[in-house]
């Protein structure tokens, strides 16, 4: 009877066990396999070698562009976060109504109905050189000259970035934020906290899995973002998910595939880091 | 999967050829083409290629004059080199570059032509079997088609050095590139490659992102520009790519340049918003800013042209009837319909005289000789492209094609060109 309840479990796991083994393990056991081949313009080769991994860490550019992505993902995370806050904070606190609170929640999750990148490309004819901002503002007598570094420039990738992903930061503290016992607030007014100190000394730190969660998503979809550094830098600016899309484009899998090993290990660093700081399994 | 699929077809198309050719015994008129071509309502060709031909208008008009079915694909050049390479069976007929068989030859995924079989082999254009449009020309730097055209054996793997009989791709479509201008916006003329170089335009110029033909805008400016001499654009040494790259990275951290572009509509953008005046170009889409109601011209200049052409090839995987059709496709294209619709686009094709029979006078004296048009000149779908008294920028055929000072490129020490393009970009 006991050994057919150890079979039971065992069976309860393996559907899900199952596809995580072939969609997550498999494929990133192939890309590390991969990243030791050898390669040539049109052939892959079966092989062991480390050059792959000499070529692009002993490489400048790979270092220069690996900081890049670094320095695009801590300024996306910064602004997501402090937005998404205080988006989440006004819905979640200022709201009274809960049918409001929905009302404007689901308001955050309208522009998702349209496609990523349509969303990406609409900034391009506003940011030009000849676009609504700069004849806006020149209109207005603001400014004489267009602003150039608006568009295709490290600026519009990071407008885009935070555009287009503070929502993932909203949604996570919301949730936080509405299992805060409202008692707490009030015994932290009773004790003759000012709104800030309630701020900081009882809201953030009962919002930290939601904050947690939310960087964990801005971090992974940055570091591996390629498409919108492309577009929006109009291919001047380079990112670590650039890098491999050239190198897959030129037919140079096992170069891609070391790089891919690489941010993996870099991102999963990042992410450690975030859940030693915090208990996301509070959340859950 | 694939394989499986075409004996599928064959056996379908051997069954249906059996039978037609017992109801033709009796009128006594039977010749394999005339069966293929009473079957080829079921037959499919699958082709890829890069978006300047891949032309629905042009699978319809061959599905009414041949009965085959053509599913067209479109892809940038580096997922073309990628397909070709990596995914041999999914499709039938590649529509790639000639700098591209270069790189997808080797891995053997292509069969060649026997040119025998080819009803419009001996007209075309010399400068895919030769090198030369002329006798007298000379012969361009790069990955001139010629040196890519044949193989020795059907099943060698390297090039031919002249023409024989095993032909690795079908020429269809080729033109000489240089800069597009915004000739009200530059404010002084231009004459050479360097000008893009002129501090006027500071933030206002583009080159292409694409490595291989990239490179070779960059050494078209660098040579005007004097920074150095190449003893062959198309195969630079490695000091050569060096010296290149090192000058684009000045060029890109001055601040010459105002973004990059990878894809067609990305280059018509640029120049249509202002965001560029002066960059490297493709003829048609020099074509479409126009259309636009915006001024563009493609702007002949000193040192010429760089060129490309395009060209089908055929998978290895295909035999029988499928090879059968896919002979007939390409004979259909360079039969004159395409060769019109290619030209009155702006490009050239590879059969002259076919296609000067799919023109008018006046259209024929407008894209091909330079001519002042006398009425109004239609793109292939009728819509008004240039008004009467319009000269073609660059003037005709031979004064264009015969200026070409190198072609798209792959070089031997492409990977490490690639790897300096990269930094390039990364800079």
């Amino acid at each position: 009877m006991k050994r057919f309840s150890v079979w039971i479990t065992y069976l309860q796991v393996a559907p899900l066990a199952l596809v995580f083994l072939l969609f997550l393990v498999v494929p990133i056991l192939t890309i590390v396999i991969v990243s030791f081949f050898d390669y040539t313009t049109t052939q892959i080769i079966p092989a062991f070698i480390l050059q792959n991994y000499e070529e692009l860490l002993f490489s400048e550019t790979t270092w220069k562009t690996y900081l890049q992505t670094l320095e695009f993902t801590a300024i996306a995370w910064a602004l997501t976060l402090v937005i998404g806050f205080t988006v989440a904070y006004f819905v979640a606190f200022h709201v009274r109504s809960p049918t409001m609170q929905t009302v404007l929640f689901l308001l955050c999750t309208i522009p998702f109905w349209t496609s990523n990148v349509i969303r990406m490309i609409s900034w391009i004819p506003f940011l030009g050189r000849n676009g609504l901002a700069n004849s806006t503002l020149m209109s207005m007598g603001l400014i004489n000259q267009p602003l150039e570094f608006l568009l295709y420039s490290n600026f519009s990738v990071v407008l885009v970035y935070v555009h287009l992903y503070t929502l993932f930061m909203v949604v996570p503290i919301f949730n936080s934020m509405m299992r805060i016992d409202r008692s707490l607030l009030e015994a932290a007014r009773d004790a003759g906290a000012t709104g800030w100190q309630t701020l900081i000394n009882v809201i953030l730190p009962l919002c930290k899995p939601g904050i947690a969660i939310g960087s964990i998503f801005i971090v992974t979809i940055v570091m591996g973002d390629f498409v919108t550094v492309r577009m929006m830098s109009g291919g001047l600016s380079a990112s670590v998910g650039l890098m491999m899309a050239n190198a897959m484009s030129l037919l140079q899998y096992p170069a891609a595939a070391a790089n891919a090993v690489v941010l993996l290990l870099v991102v999963l660093l990042v992410v450690a880091a975030m859940l030693r700081l915090v208990d996301i399994r509070k959340e859950l | 999967m694939a394989r499986k699929m075409n004996d599928l077809g064959r056996r379908k198309v051997l069954k249906g050829a059996a039978g037609l050719a017992g109801a033709a015994l009796g009128s006594g008129v039977i010749g394999a083409p005339m069966v293929w071509a009473q079957n080829n309502k079921n037959i499919v060709l699958r082709q890829f290629g890069t978006g300047v031909s891949n032309l629905n208008d042009i699978a319809d008009k061959c599905k009414a004059d041949t009965g085959i079915t053509i599913q067209m694909t479109a892809l940038d050049s580096d997922a073309c080199v990628q397909r070709a390479v990596t995914q041999p069976n999914s499709y039938d007929i590649a529509d790639i570059e000639y700098w591209m068989i270069k790189k997808i030859w080797p891995a053997k995924v292509l069969q060649p032509f026997d040119t025998k079989k080819l009803t419009y082999y001996d007209k075309i254009v010399p400068l895919f079997k030769t090198g030369k449009l002329k006798p007298t020309s000379t012969i361009a730097q790069g990955t001139a088609p010629h040196t890519v055209g044949f193989v020795e054996k059907a099943d060698s793997t390297t090039f031919a050095k002249q023409e024989t009989q095993w032909f690795t791709m079908v020429p269809t479509i080729y033109n000489a590139d240089t800069l597009g201008i915004r000739p009200d916006l530059v404010g002084r003329e231009i004459t050479q490659w360097k000008d893009i170089l002129d501090p006027k335009f500071k933030g206002k110029t583009s080159i292409l992102n694409i490595p291989s033909i990239g490179i070779m805008d960059a050494a078209m400016i660098c040579e005007s520009a004097g920074i150095l001499k190449y003893g062959d654009k198309g195969n630079m040494t490695k000091a050569e790519i060096d010296k290149t790259i090192d000058f684009l990275i000045k060029t890109k951290k001055d601040g010459q340049f105002r973004a990059f572009w990878k894809t067609f509509d990305e280059s018509v953008n640029l120049m249509t918003s202002g965001e560029v005046i002066i960059q490297s170009m493709w003829s048609p889409a020099v074509a479409a800013v126009r259309s636009k109601g915006v001024a563009c011209k493609y702007q002949p200049l000193k040192e010429g042209y760089r060129s490309w052409g395009d060209g089908l090839a055929i998978a290895k995987h295909l035999s029988g009837a499928q090879l059968g059709a896919a002979y007939e496709y390409i004979n259909w294209y360079l039969s004159g319909f395409t060769g019109a619709y290619l030209n009155r686009q702006g490009y050239y094709s590879a059969v002259l005289d076919t296609a000067k029979k799919n023109m008018s006078e006046d259209e024929w004296g407008f894209w091909m000789e330079g001519k002042p048009a006398k009425g109004d000149i239609k793109d292939p779908k009728g819509k008004l492209m240039e008004k009467a008294g319009t000269v073609r920028d660059g003037g005709s055929f031979d004064e264009r094609m015969g200026a070409v000072a190198c072609w798209n490129a792959v070089m031997d020490e492409d990977r490490y060109m690639v790897q300096k393009w990269n930094q390039f970009i990364a800079a």
